[in-house]
């Protein structure tokens, strides 16, 4: 948030200071990042489509060229998973997009994937050095035209060393779950995920949008691991199906990578939860995405869509919510307890938000949803907020307003107020160590939890985070079982 | 894929099919249920159990043809195979322990449901009388398997056809009134009869479970949309049952929620029927 703030005050001031040592050199005006080509805001609140429809090859070369190639470039040290950023962006520079994708590929084994969802403006493009006159170097939609680049020119198979003949049980087939996988696989141990769901993906593919996210997108970079190797079993719950120690004792398996992720929705402790109109953004997405709701009576799973929805929440889970609601023809409200400036969402999601004519209600919180006799939405019962002292995350606390209390007129509620990690494995674990949160707790360095050989890493750990920092977790954890099983 | 291996026509609208799921089949417990997606198009939705063969390597599934789903399922073959079919899920009911005597109630296509739990708790050790109950005596289903494990049976239909006159609760009215020792109550069928019978059971502090169906989409405790209130609580039918105490249920809560989606329920259903033939 404070970098964003920072970074948006010298570009609306215009000119730098010049009173000081007289300039050498005459200074060009800051420049701002190429635009990237999107779908009309009114048309694509109507579709599925993809928005941001991604660099041509001329802009990305000309975006690339504008990096100075620091000798102590900060870019690096700000994506969590440490891509040699001044490496692949002077590639693009050179027209050499095979080379850039590859060289992304090394420490990114989901890059088309984080060039768009990743939050850069918190991370690569946040410490960019060039960013600190201008407007930083796109790092994020380069990484994204390289890596469909690569995907549409057809990826050589990196080379792959022997086989080490040891067997890794991957639980989840989310970012962290994927990633531990293909790092694995790429040491040479044979790697098996057992996913619960019926495709692969997580989050990725239940929870963010086509229109976000297109799937194809996703299933490319799986198939991609599936040629290196891994093996997917899908309708796999595991917990129930099989345990950790069953994996571990009885199916060979010579150390297992938990990346479940956490599914379970929340719900507000407030009146009317479960009337028949309200629901997780989890529940609406999943129908929505992973079962093609919107495709109904094609698909047969149904989803319910009000005329005026009123969606709880302020980070990408509710924009998502809100957007889909959109597409689906009601008009979406977010109502959120804090200030605009306090929206946990990606920046790019909230301007598309907006563009595309979701509405925003900060300072506001529910505190009864109305029903009538049948059980169906009529209403939500909110109150006016006002910002007060900070709490212990520095952020200042919402209070409410004594007798602001005002009925918002809704027929639906989709609730985006955060999940949490999902109990079947730790339940089914004996000997794992379990926070309040429900999270499960590791070694940081090595990624071990307490159980001997069993890793855990991404929103399991962490609780609901983001897909890059799943991802390094994995990371991680593949070279903490490789360290563990070479002791 | 999971390949169909026996199919049985139970009557007009209930069938049984029994599918290949050795991994599933190794694990599951009585009281556990499976979610089904038939094909591509297909939702996912749950159902029970009814029985298993852990040799075979067999799960069998036993269901009412009441929308596009079921008919669909209904309409496979042996040889025809099932796209995804995941579980065990839920928790086990408490089968293997001894309570002492148990009165198992099944209505309509939860006489299937309550089979597998009732031939446990029977094994278990406990005494078992069963009431079977149905609309009429075509819809009777299990009955003589159920009839074997019991050590008393009665029936009921709701227009006389068949035993008792009435309803599943007059009959565990009369054993109540009887004052017959009675430990646990295990009910499974149509709501208002699992409403009915926690009342019946409510003034004799009869402790009373009940199998919960609410509706579900991932059946894993990822989405809430079974979510059930439980002595004020909300609680997840899916990992958090399906079964609950009886008591402490909210079943109107419940009857409404099934509701949610009865226009594209038979928006589905029109489109079955026109594309298929017959069938309401
Ligand atoms: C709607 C939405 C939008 C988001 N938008 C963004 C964004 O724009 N940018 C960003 O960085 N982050 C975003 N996030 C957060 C990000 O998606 C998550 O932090 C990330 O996916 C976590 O990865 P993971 O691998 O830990 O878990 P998940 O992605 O949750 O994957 C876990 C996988 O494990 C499977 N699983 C669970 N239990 C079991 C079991 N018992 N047996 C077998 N398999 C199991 C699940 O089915 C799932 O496939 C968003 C999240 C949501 C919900
Ligand atoms: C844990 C559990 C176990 C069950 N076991 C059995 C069983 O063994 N045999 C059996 O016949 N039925 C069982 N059911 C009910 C069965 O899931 C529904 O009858 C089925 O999903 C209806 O789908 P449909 O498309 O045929 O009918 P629809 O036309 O979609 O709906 C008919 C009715 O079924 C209910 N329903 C619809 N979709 C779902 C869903 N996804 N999940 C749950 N209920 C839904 C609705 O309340 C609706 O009124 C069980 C339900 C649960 C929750
Ligand atoms: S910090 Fe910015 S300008 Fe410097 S190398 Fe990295 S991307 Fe290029
Ligand atoms: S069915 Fe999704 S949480 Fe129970």
């Amino acid at each position: 948030m404070t970098n964003k703030e920072k970074k948006a005050a010298p570009k609306g001031k215009g000119k730098p200071p010049t009173k000081k040592a007289a300039p050498k050199r005459k200074r060009k005006p800051p420049t701002k990042k190429i635009p990237m080509p999107e779908q009309d805001a009114k048309k694509r609140s109507h579709n599925f489509d993809e928005v941001a429809l991604g660099y041509t090859a001329k802009q990305a070369k000309a975006e690339a060229a504008k990096c100075i190639q620091c000798r102590n470039p900060k870019c690096i040290s700000g994506c969590p998973v440490e891509v040699d950023i001044k490496g692949f962006v002077l590639l693009v520079a050179e027209g050499k997009f095979m080379e850039a994708a590859a060289m992304i590929k090394e420490t990114n084994s989901l890059p088309a994937i984080c060039g768009r969802v990743c939050p850069q403006e918190t991370q690569c493009e946040a410490t960019c050095i060039y960013g600190i006159r201008n407007e930083p170097i796109a790092i994020g939609r380069l990484e994204r035209f390289v890596s469909d680049y690569a995907r549409l020119h057809g990826e050589p198979l990196p080379e792959l060393p022997d086989k080490i003949g040891k067997k890794i049980a991957v639980i989840g087939a989310g970012p962290a779950g994927l990633t531990c996988a293909g790092d694995l696989t790429n040491m040479g141990y044979d790697v098996t995920i057992y996913e619960a769901f019926h495709k692969p993906g997580g989050v990725l593919i239940y929870g963010i949008p086509e229109f976000r996210l297109p799937k194809d997108v996703v299933m490319a970079e799986v198939e991609f691991l599936e040629k290196l190797g891994v093996e997917i079993k899908y309708n796999h719950v595991i917990g129930k199906i099989r345990t950790i120690s069953e994996l571990m004792e009885e199916d060979g398996f010579n150390s297992v990578f938990i990346g479940s992720g956490a599914g379970a929705p929340n719900f507000m402790r407030i009146a009317g939860m479960n009337l028949i109109n309200v629901f997780s953004a989890n529940e609406f997405l999943t129908r929505v995405n992973l079962m093609k709701a919107y495709k109904f009576p094609e698909y047969d799973t149904p989803v319910k869509v009000g005329k005026r929805i009123a969606i709880i929440g302020g980070g990408n889970v509710a924009m998502d919510a809100a957007r889909t609601s959109l597409r689906l023809g009601a008009e979406a409200m977010i109502v959120y307890r804090r200030a605009r400036e306090q929206l946990p969402a990606r920046l790019e999601e909230v301007h598309h938000a907006e563009e595309e004519g979701v509405d925003f209600n900060f300072l506001v919180n529910p505190i009864e949803v109305l029903g009538d006799e049948k059980g169906s939405v009529i209403g939500m019962k909110c109150i006016r907020m006002e910002l007060g002292e900070p709490d212990d995350s520095g952020r200042r606390r919402p209070v409410p307003i004594e007798g602001s209390e005002f009925d918002l007129d809704v027929d639906m509620v989709i609730v985006a107020i955060g999940n949490s990690p999902n109990p079947i494995i730790p339940e089914s674990t004996p000997g794992l160590k379990i926070s309040r949160w429900g999270t499960i707790e590791i070694n940081e360095e090595t990624g071990m939890t307490d159980v001997s050989g069993v890793f855990a890493g991404g929103d399991i750990v962490t609780g609901a985070a983001t897909v890059i920092s799943a991802m390094g977790a994995g990371k991680r954890a593949a070279r903490g079982i490789h360290d563990f099983l070479n002791k | 894929m999971y390949e169909v291996l026996d199919k049985k026509i139970i009557n007009e609208i209930t069938k049984m099919l029994v599918v290949q799921a050795p991994d599933i089949a190794r694990v599951c417990k009585p009281g556990q249920f499976v979610m089904i997606r038939i094909n591509e198009t297909g939702e996912r939705f749950p159902l029970t159990v009814a029985d298993f063969d852990r040799k075979k390597g067999t799960v069998t599934i036993t269901f009412q043809e009441v929308g596009k789903s079921t008919r669909l399922l209904g309409s496979l073959n042996v040889g025809d195979k099932i796209m995804d079919f995941v579980g065990p899920l839920g928790k086990p009911s408490p089968s293997d322990k001894v309570f002492g005597t148990i009165v198992a109630i099944g209505g309509g296509c939860g006489s299937a449901i309550v089979y597998p739990v009732a031939r446990a708790f029977k094994e278990a050790g406990n005494t078992l009388i069963t009431i079977n109950g149905a609309r009429t005596m075509d819809l009777l289903i299990y009955r003589e398997e159920l009839e074997s494990i019991s050590d008393e049976f009665y029936e009921t239909t709701d227009d006389g056809t068949c035993g008792t006159h009435g309803f599943v609760t007059t009959v565990l009215g009369d054993l109540i009134k009887q004052g017959r020792k009675i430990d646990l109550v295990f009910a499974v069928g149509p709501v208002p009869m699992m409403k009915f019978v926690a009342k019946t059971t409510e003034e004799a502090k009869i402790h009373t479970m009940v199998s919960l169906n609410s509706i579900m989409v991932d059946g894993t405790g990822m989405c809430g949309a079974c979510r059930v209130s439980v002595d004020g609580q909300m609680k997840f039918a899916c990992v958090d049952g399906p079964e609950f105490d009886g008591h402490k249920v909210d079943f109107d809560e419940l009857m409404a929620r099934l509701n949610a989606y009865v226009d594209q329920e038979a928006v589905s259903n029109e489109k079955w029927a026109s594309e298929h033939g017959g069938a309401e």
